[in-house]
């Protein structure tokens, strides 16, 4: 009977583990969805620096400084305090308490530490909630952004709030932690309110406390899959695969190159003649990385917010596009799981989730690019798109498609004569 | 008026010479009443420095960007690799231009396809000529005034240049104003990635308004900036300005040649 609570414990993390890697192979084969080319991955070196830089280090989110000061206090809890999970799971499969308290100072000055970090991420989070709720902060707000991801950004927080209060509490009800006076910084004041409790319900408050704690955070580590907090674990991979040449390069199209290498005479047509698909419409247009930045999007704003087209009253919103191209493939994985294989839905990511009054009102100002904190690049998926409506739907504003028409027939954007070029010195 | 000294890479060619540099004029600078006059500003400049550089001229073909940026990729690679033929015909090695959507073009989306050239925004390549004391500024008509910069998307971020505009700026001992968005967090002018040729989508109001209210709360009654577009686009969104508003939309080559009144 004494091995029960071992037992139950030992199964619901055997579980949440087996659901959460059941979700990352998902995850995978959702992102492994995308058929559309990417540049070859190359100096890793660099790519690895990035990922120390921005992911690792936070630079890109200090570029707005309370926001980005209050992040990398949550950053900083989440993964100090995480180290105390390492005791909590060895104490919940072998039924021993707090086991690494006997190396005395050292475990005095990590509790200490991950006990000052959950009351600065307790004030950090609270200040979050109020810069959404209170404050309303312009950039969480846009049509998108009611529903799942309003409750999902709150969740979040309110997730945060109950882990790092239960992981005070669980201290602080703890006789035996109090007495022996090691680390306890911030649970040692709120032990004297509990003054008057018995040792048997204190006893059990910390056990509930640490059960709660536990399974919250089992309950959280699958909630991510579901969520923007995803970001989490992607901003890493993103920030390693993310552009690393100048922003203003747009990659050249290879399929195009060979096409026109043939018409100019310098390739021969090949003979196993492949349907060719140019640019994106649904999920398997687009490229893996493509997906990874959907996956990996926190839907912060920050792009939407610097939006030339969105400044002004435009539809386009770069953080929408990252969205709708989540939901999307989200959508198309879940056809897959249904049915085996995707059975065709009569919509499309263009068309049906993202619009072309949406992609034609793009500057290509790389704003979003530059603003992501974690590498992500909206443009490319609104040039993709671009490159569909114009190449296989020829679905061009008309004044665009004047415009091509002069650039094809005298080499300049204008109805001007390319004999002319020299004129301007007259 | 000073006749202006202009060869094509062609008559270099029959020479039997060719010229330091290559000078893309581009589609605005040959086309554009506006933009010409930055053209002329730019050779002024080179010719006042003694470089000897050459035009293509008839040879000149849009870079294709416009193409690009709207989708079509097919004409852009047409325009590209045709280009790049000429270009390569001429054994042509360094580029300069006065069109930073020309720059980011010619230098990051031709190699890819065998046209790997050293390029240079005009911007740049004067700062090279200082740096190689082959041409000076000192002071001139505008010291002590102030001179805002809009910088263009497709030279700043794009290619993170946003030193050599404003070094010039300091050259001519005009005080900089910055705008509240500079840099890398710049606002664009709404005219890339081919909104030039088009209608905006429905909106509440046009980007280059947006900015040029953000150059209105500037004291700085001259606008410097140094692509053709933007140029254009900020021009228009300020001509509504009246009295003591008024501005004035410059670029960063006509504001060299006023102040040492080449």
């Amino acid at each position: 009977m004494q091995y029960i609570p071992n037992i139950i414990f030992s199964a619901l993390l055997i579980s949440s583990l087996a659901f959460f890697i059941r979700n990352l192979k998902r995850l995978r084969r959702n992102i492994n969805l995308g058929k559309g080319k990417t540049d070859p991955i190359t100096n890793k070196p660099q790519r690895w620096k990035n990922m120390a830089r921005i992911a690792l280090g936070q630079s890109k989110m200090v570029s707005r400084p309370i926001a980005g000061l209050l992040h990398i206090i949550v950053y900083l809890g989440f993964i100090i305090i995480n180290i105390e999970l390492i005791e909590i799971v060895i104490d919940g499969v072998f039924g021993t308490h707090r086991i690494f308290s006997s190396i005395g100072f050292l475990y005095g000055v990590l509790i200490g530490l991950f006990e000052i970090f959950a009351v600065l991420v307790l004030i950090a989070v609270i200040i979050f909630w109020t810069r959404r709720n209170i404050v309303k902060i312009k950039r969480f707000f846009e049509n998108k952004m009611v529903g799942w991801p309003k409750l999902d950004a709150d969740l979040i927080l309110y997730f945060e709030i109950i882990l790092m209060s239960l992981f005070l509490l669980m201290n602080a009800t703890d006789v035996e932690f109090q007495m022996m006076n090691n680390g306890n910084i911030v649970s040692g004041l709120i032990f004297p309110f509990f003054e008057g409790f018995s040792d048997q319900t204190l006893y059990y408050l910390e056990r509930s406390f640490w059960w709660l704690h536990i399974i919250g955070i089992l309950i959280f580590l699958n909630y991510l899959y579901y969520s923007k907090h995803l970001h989490i674990i992607l901003a890493f991979p993103n920030t390693f695969y993310g552009s690393i040449s100048n922003s203003g390069k747009l990659n050249n199209m290879k399929t195009v190159t060979n096409e026109v290498n043939i018409m100019m005479g310098k390739a021969v047509e090949p003979e196993t003649n492949e349907d060719i698909k140019f640019g994106v419409s649904d999920v398997t247009d687009l490229s893996w990385l493509q997906i990874l930045n959907a996956y990996s999007c926190t839907e912060c704003g920050r792009c939407t917010s610097v939006c030339p087209a969105n400044i002004t009253g435009k539809k386009l919103s770069p953080r929408k596009i990252m969205m709708e191209t989540r939901d999307r493939v989200e959508e198309f994985g879940k056809n897959i799981d249904r049915n085996g294989s995707f059975i065709e839905d009569n919509k499309k990511l263009l068309g049906e989730y993202i619009s072309k009054e949406e992609l034609w009102a793009c500057t290509s100002c790389n704003a979003c690019v530059e603003e992501c904190p974690i590498s992500i690049n909206p443009l490319s998926i609104i040039m993709d798109m671009r490159r569909n409506l114009i190449m296989e739907e020829s679905s061009a504003p008309v004044e665009l498609n004047n415009m091509m028409n002069n650039i094809e027939n005298n080499g300049a954007p204008w109805p001007y004569n390319q004999q002319d070029r020299l004129n301007w010195n007259e | 008026m000073i006749e202006l000294k202009i060869k094509t890479i062609e008559e270099f060619q029959n020479e039997g010479t060719s010229p330091e540099i290559l000078f893309w004029v581009g589609c605005a600078g040959s086309f554009d009443d506006r933009a010409k006059r930055i053209t002329k500003a730019f050779v002024k400049i080179l010719n006042s420095a003694n470089i000897s550089f050459g035009v293509l001229g008839k040879d000149e073909s849009c870079t294709g960007d416009p193409a690009k940026r709207a989708g079509n990729e097919f004409l852009f690679q047409m325009q590209a690799m045709s280009n790049i033929e000429i270009l390569n015909s001429f054994d042509i090695k360094t580029i300069v231009t006065t069109c930073p959507h020309c720059f980011n073009t010619l230098k990051n989306e031709y190699p890819d396809l065998g046209g790997s050239y050293e390029v240079y925004h005009h911007t740049q390549f004067i700062n090279k000529l200082l740096d190689d004391n082959r041409f000076s500024i000192e002071g001139g008509s505008y010291k002590g005034k102030k001179i805002t910069y809009h910088d263009p998307c497709f030279l700043g971020r794009a290619n993170n240049e946003y030193n050599a505009p404003r070094n010039l700026i300091k050259k001519i001992d005009a005080e900089l104003s910055e705008l509240k968005r500079c840099k890398s967090k710049a606002l664009c002018c709404g005219a890339g990635g081919a909104q030039m040729f088009k209608e905006s989508e429905k909106g509440e109001k046009e980007i280059n308004i947006e900015r040029a209210e953000e150059i209105k709360n500037n004291s700085a009654k001259i606008v410097a900036t140094g692509c053709p577009f933007c140029n254009t686009m900020l021009t228009d969104g300020t001509k509504s300005f009246e009295n003591e508003d008024k501005v004035e939309v410059m670029d960063i080559a006509e504001l060299i040649v006023k102040a040492k009144d080449l």
